[in-house]
Formats: structure tokens, sequence, C-alpha cells
């Protein structure tokens, strides 16, 4: 990946190259992770603190495994970096920033503008995410 | 029946827009056909033989006078002038134009109708008793629960990217009219120590590997459905198979870990979920509930019809169903005249029906999973008025369950997907036994033009499959199937044939179930009764 990552945070980004899960687990230090798309993000919790970056796989836009990922690890109580990489499109990104994704590296580039109407398009979601958004029946019903 | 309020019709406005600027992005050459195809099919626009077909959500098959007329317009103005209503309970235009889609969407929003999520590998339009809130043996009107989770489910940001199309039905009664047991999950409505709640199903499904469901929870409350939902679902987007999209469905996930831990797997889940505070306050229920509040029925209806008219008294007792309501009935029109396309309406046809409704209906509609239309809610008084309209405008055939009354998926005629035609097979069949459909009593008959079963012929009393057979249509014919609460796969009989040999192979099933059975037996009962040899015998002996 040439280009930076496109972020949704105010820190610096972090510099580790992320390592497998295989080597995450057998070497205790690392600090960035790459998840592959059929890999158990639980895996990475008991030792969750120590991790600045994950890194979710996206092998083709229709492989959703990566959404349940990143909500294990924001229910989980993960706050670090958290990045959607590969097959990653325009129209996706609103999804997979409910689900808690705060950085992408899609392989083609995004039209900026088009992501701007993306995310900017629905002011009211149905359901509680881990973005925080307010469920238009909390917004019902107090 | 439920109505939006501001929050939903922002959701529905803003989704027009984003798939305006989908289409526009499409239009000008931005996105590829390739990109825009996942995109296009999540809002139920898909590119068949001729043209694009457009699919439109009718939420639990409930609609209002007013939606239908919307739907009569449009297949007026942007369609042929037809609409096909589908086994999902949804409707189908099959002769689209990608630039007019923005407009029919925007059209539909104006009244509260969308096409969200009637395809892609999302959860799908929820489907429900077509008899819902008018059925005497239901415990509870089901919809309110399906409308829960019609909200849950919509832009879902976590299940929008399933393994594969994830599809729910909910049922409130003993008597399944809806196929719950081959759904994804199928939900029937219980009640445990007063409280209402739902027994969970997961599944079942038809397409290359039929499976019935599986009993995952016997009940959960309404205060826990939601957790549970995104537990069966999380389960399944992790772990379902994304390798062969032929074994991407739930059932197979079902099937290789075993029901016992699939729901081992779930219950882990749920606890952990159940802390995220997902589930909506009882008060949102109730919200929705108290729009499906029964309508102001008239106390001193009378009960008795005139049946002196001897056409009008053989659609009675074919088409008319018993209402809960004393000196009320529910009436089922067949969109099934013989010879005509199962589950095709014409703009006129479907005008006429929102008039229906409107006057005799308390503007409700309903369309059911078997491709016909529902008026749930009609005074007995007034049967015979009805009765004369849907006649004149060819929409009173008496055949409702009978082997005249049958699913038939587009079929090549229309879909991309299919291997053989469905159409010409179904009117084929109407025509042969049009005059003997009522000695044969209650019979289903489902037609599907490929392996996928869109006709559902894995639940056919008798199911026939189209295939291609080095490059000539061929029928496979299986019997025995259930899609109603004695569920039921359906056998193949043998080698299959061709159009007018598969007529005349059901001519010699019905001719030998005419010989065997014993009074009161359907063809099913005598199926089950005397089993499957002597059928093969009589088919191919």
């Amino acid at each position: 990946m040439v280009d930076a990552p496109l972020r949704f945070r105010d820190d610096e980004p972090h510099d580790e190259p992320a390592v497998t899960l295989d080597a995450f687990l057998g070497q205790s230090n690392a600090t960035a992770v790459r998840l592959e798309a059929g890999e158990d993000a639980r895996a990475l919790l008991p030792q969750i603190g120590q991790i600045a970056l994950v890194e979710v796989s996206f092998p083709s836009f229709r492989d959703g495994r990566g959404y349940s990922a990143a909500r294990v690890l924001r229910e989980a109580g993960y706050t670090g970096e958290l990045r959607a990489a590969g097959d990653v499109l325009v129209d996706q990104l609103p999804l997979m920033r409910r689900c808690g994704f705060d950085s992408f590296a899609p392989e083609a580039p995004i039209d900026p503008e088009a992501l701007q109407r993306s995310l900017d398009r629905y002011d009211y979601r149905y359901q509680p995410a881990a973005d925080g958004i307010v469920p238009v029946w909390k917004l019902r019903h107090g | 029946m439920y109505r939006y309020d501001q929050y939903d019709q922002a959701i529905v406005d803003a989704r027009v827009d984003e798939f305006r600027d989908q289409v526009e992005r499409r239009l000008s050459g931005q996105l590829s056909e390739d990109q825009f195809k996942p995109l296009r099919l999540m809002n139920g626009l898909y590119l068949q033989l001729h043209a694009y077909m457009l699919r439109v959500a009718i939420p639990y098959g409930t609609l209002d006078s007013r939606q239908m007329r919307m739907l009569a317009g449009i297949a007026r103005d942007y369609d042929r002038g037809y609409g096909h209503f589908t086994t999902r309970q949804n409707l189908q235009f099959n002769w689209i134009k990608l630039a007019d889609t923005p407009d029919i969407l925007a059209r539909l929003a104006t009244v509260q109708m969308h096409a969200i999520q009637t395809s892609g590998n999302c959860i799908r339009n929820i489907s429900a008793d077509q008899y819902a809130g008018a059925a005497a043996d239901e415990v509870a009107d089901p919809r309110p629960w399906a409308e829960l989770i019609r909200q849950w489910s919509t832009f879902h940001p976590e299940f929008s990217y399933l393994p594969r199309k994830f599809k729910f039905a909910v049922i409130a009664a003993e008597e399944d009219r809806a196929a719950m047991r081959l759904h994804d999950i199928g939900i029937r409505l219980v009640t445990r120590d007063g409280e209402l709640g739902a027994s969970i199903y997961v599944g079942g499904g038809m397409g290359r590997t039929p499976m019935i469901s599986h009993l995952v929870r016997d009940f959960v409350g309404s205060d826990d459905l939601m957790s549970y939902l995104e537990a069966c679902l999380r389960v399944y987007n992790r772990y379902g198979r994304r390798d062969n999209i032929y074994k991407a469905r739930i059932k197979i996930l079902l099937h290789e870990i075993g029901a016992d831990e699939y729901r081992r797997q779930v219950e882990e889940e749920f606890l952990l979920v159940k802390q995220l505070g997902i589930d909506p306050p009882r008060a949102e229920l109730e919200r929705i509930t108290a729009m499906f509040a029964p309508p102001a029925f008239d106390p001193a209806a009378p009960d008795a019809v005139d049946r002196s008219d001897p056409d009008f008294a053989v659609w009675l007792d074919q088409n008319v169903a018993a209402h809960k309501q004393p000196g009320y009935a529910i009436v089922n029109v067949s969109l099934k005249p013989i010879g005509g396309i199962p589950g095709d309406a014409d703009a006129d046809q479907i005008a006429l029906l929102a008039d229906l409704g409107a006057a005799y209906s308390f503007d409700e509609l309903r369309v059911t999973h078997a491709q016909n239309i529902v008026l749930p809610h009609v005074a007995k008084r007034d049967l015979y008025a009805v009765w004369r309209r849907l006649t004149k405008a060819g929409l009173a055939e008496p055949n409702l369950d009978l082997i005249t009354d049958i699913i038939a998926c587009p079929g090549l005629d229309y879909c991309s997907l299919a291997n053989a035609r469905s159409i010409p097979l179904a009117q084929k069949i109407a025509t042969r036994f049009a005059d003997r459909q009522r000695e044969l009593g209650e019979l289903k008959l489902k037609i599907s033009g490929c392996i996928n079963a869109c006709g559902h012929h894995h639940a056919g009393h008798i199911g026939i499959l189209g295939v291609d057979k080095k490059g000539t249509e061929n029928y496979q014919l299986s019997l025995g199937g259930s899609g109603a609460q004695d569920v039921s796969l359906a056998k193949i009989t043998g080698p299959g044939f061709s159009e007018d040999g598969v007529v005349d192979a059901i001519e010699r099933v019905t001719d030998r179930y005419l010989a065997t059975r014993e009074p009161g037996e359907r063809f099913l009962d005598t199926y089950r009764r005397v089993g499957f040899e002597p059928f093969k015998d009589a088919i191919y002996g």
C-alpha cells in the first residue's frame, strides 16, 4: 500500500508493521496485528491491552467476516486503531465505521466527494452499533 | 398497519438519494457493472434476460390501498403494465430501465415503500402469515414482531455482507401458512406463563440442498429478541462457509456443526451481546403493536351468506376462509386464472384490488407466499359484491390450494439463472386439470425453473424441477413435500420428462391417487399412507 491509510483518528499513525495472528500469539511484544478474514478476533483478547493497531483483511468486498471481527474487538473494549484493508469500497465505509473501523487501506482509490456524501447521508439508524450513534428507538422513547 | 414516523421516512428518503447517486455513478461510467452489481442487488435491482427487474419490498406481505394503487401506477408508467407477486410476498416489475429506478423509488417512498434488501447477501424482507390479525388460531398478530425485526435488520452494519441471503418468516398460529420451517430463521410466537415470546427455528431452506429448520430456542421474550437474533446472525457471519456459494446458507452451517453446537455458540454469544443494550424497550413493541390494533369491526355484522348463486357458492367454499370476528371472512383472490401466469396481475387488476381493499377490507391487503392476494377483513354481507367485481376482472378463479393454484418461478422466460421455462408448463398443467381440480381436492403443485428452487418445488405435494439436459428442457417430478405445519421435503420420482411428458406423468399420479384414496384423504395424506412406490409404479410402471 503506497498511499497513507484513510484515518478517522487524531493520534499519530502507528509505525510498527502488523504481524500475523500466529506470529502475534507466538511473540508477546508485538503491538500491531493483521487478521485474515477467517481468523478469530477473540484470540487477541487476552493481550488486547498491548495492541495499538489491528488490521482486518477484506479479500473481497463480499466477505463480511471482518465486520464481526471489528464488533467483537470494540465490544471487548479495544480502543486502538482498527483498519479495514483490501477490497474496501466507498459504499461500505459507512457500515464499517458503524462496526468500529476507524482506518481504511482500500486497494482501489476512493473518491473523497463520494465518500463524504456517503458518510453524511443517513441522519438516523435503526440499531445501535460500535459507533455510539443513538438508535431510532431511543430517539422515540428516550 | 404500520405507519412511518419521521425517522422511518427519513431513512427511506435517504436510501432513494443514495441509490440515485449510485445509479448516476454507474451511468456516468464511474462505477463498472462489476462494482455496481452488489449495490443494485442490495436494492432489489436485478439484470435479467431482457431487462432490469426491480423487486419492491412488501414487509410481511401487508399493504394498504394507496400502496397497492402506487404499484399499479408504476406498472403502467415504467413497466409493460404488469406486476408479478412473488413467493416472498414481494412484487417484481420485469421490464424496468435502469435510469428510471431512482424515480420509481422516489415514488414508492411517498407511500412508505422501498426496495431495501429485497436482494443481496443480507437479511431480506421479513415474511409472515398472510392471515395475521384475522386468523382465529393465532396467539397474537405476528406482524409487530416482524416489524421490529425489519427495523433491526435494515442497513444492519454487521450483517449486510453475509455469506449468503438470509430469510425470516414470522407466524403466530399452529397452522403454518408461511412455510416458516423452510426459512433461514423461522419464528413462531407462543405464550409461556402469560407472556408472549418467540420459538426460534434455524437452518431451514430450499435451494439445491433443501432442509427443514431446527428448533434452537423454545422461548425468547420480546426484551431479548434482538440480542438473540444478533447472536444467531453473528455466529453465522463468522462461521458460515464462504468458499462455495452453494454451501453458504446457514442450513449448511447447522448441518456441518450440528444444531446442538450451533445452539451452544449462539447462547455463548447471546450472553455477551445481551450486555450491549441493543434491545429496544418494551414501549417500542407496544408502539408498533398499537398500529396493528384490530379494525373497527361491526359487532352486528350478520353471519349469514346467501349461497343461491351456485358459482358464488363454489368460490365461497374454496377461496374464503374463516375470520376470528363473527360476521367477517378472509377472502383469497387467486392470481392463478386457468392458463394465466401464476402471480401476475395487470395494472387494472392491481388498481381494482386497491379499490376493493379500500371499500371492503378496512384498507388492507396481503400478498401470500403462494402468490395470491388476500382481502383480510371482508364483512360477510359484502362477499357477493366483492366476488362479482373480482369475477368481472378475471380474479375469481375458485382454486385456492387446488392443483391449478400453482406456485411457479418466472423461469427461463425472464430469469437469467433458469434452466427451463416454468410459466408455459404451469399453463399446460392448469389447462389439463381445470375440470378435475375440485375432485382432486387440496393438491399443492410447485414449479421451479432451476435448482435454486424459487418455485418451492421441494415443498410441493407435487413438485417439478426444470433442468437443462444436453440443451433441452427436462422436468424432474417429485412427490410428498409440504411447506405447512406438516412440513416435509418432496422426493424425486426418477428420470425426468419433456414438458408434455411431465403433464402426462402428473396425470398418472393423480389417477393413482383417485384410485387409492380413502374418504377424506388429501393427496398428501394418501401419499403418506401408501408411500412412494405405488406412485412410482404408476409413473414408470
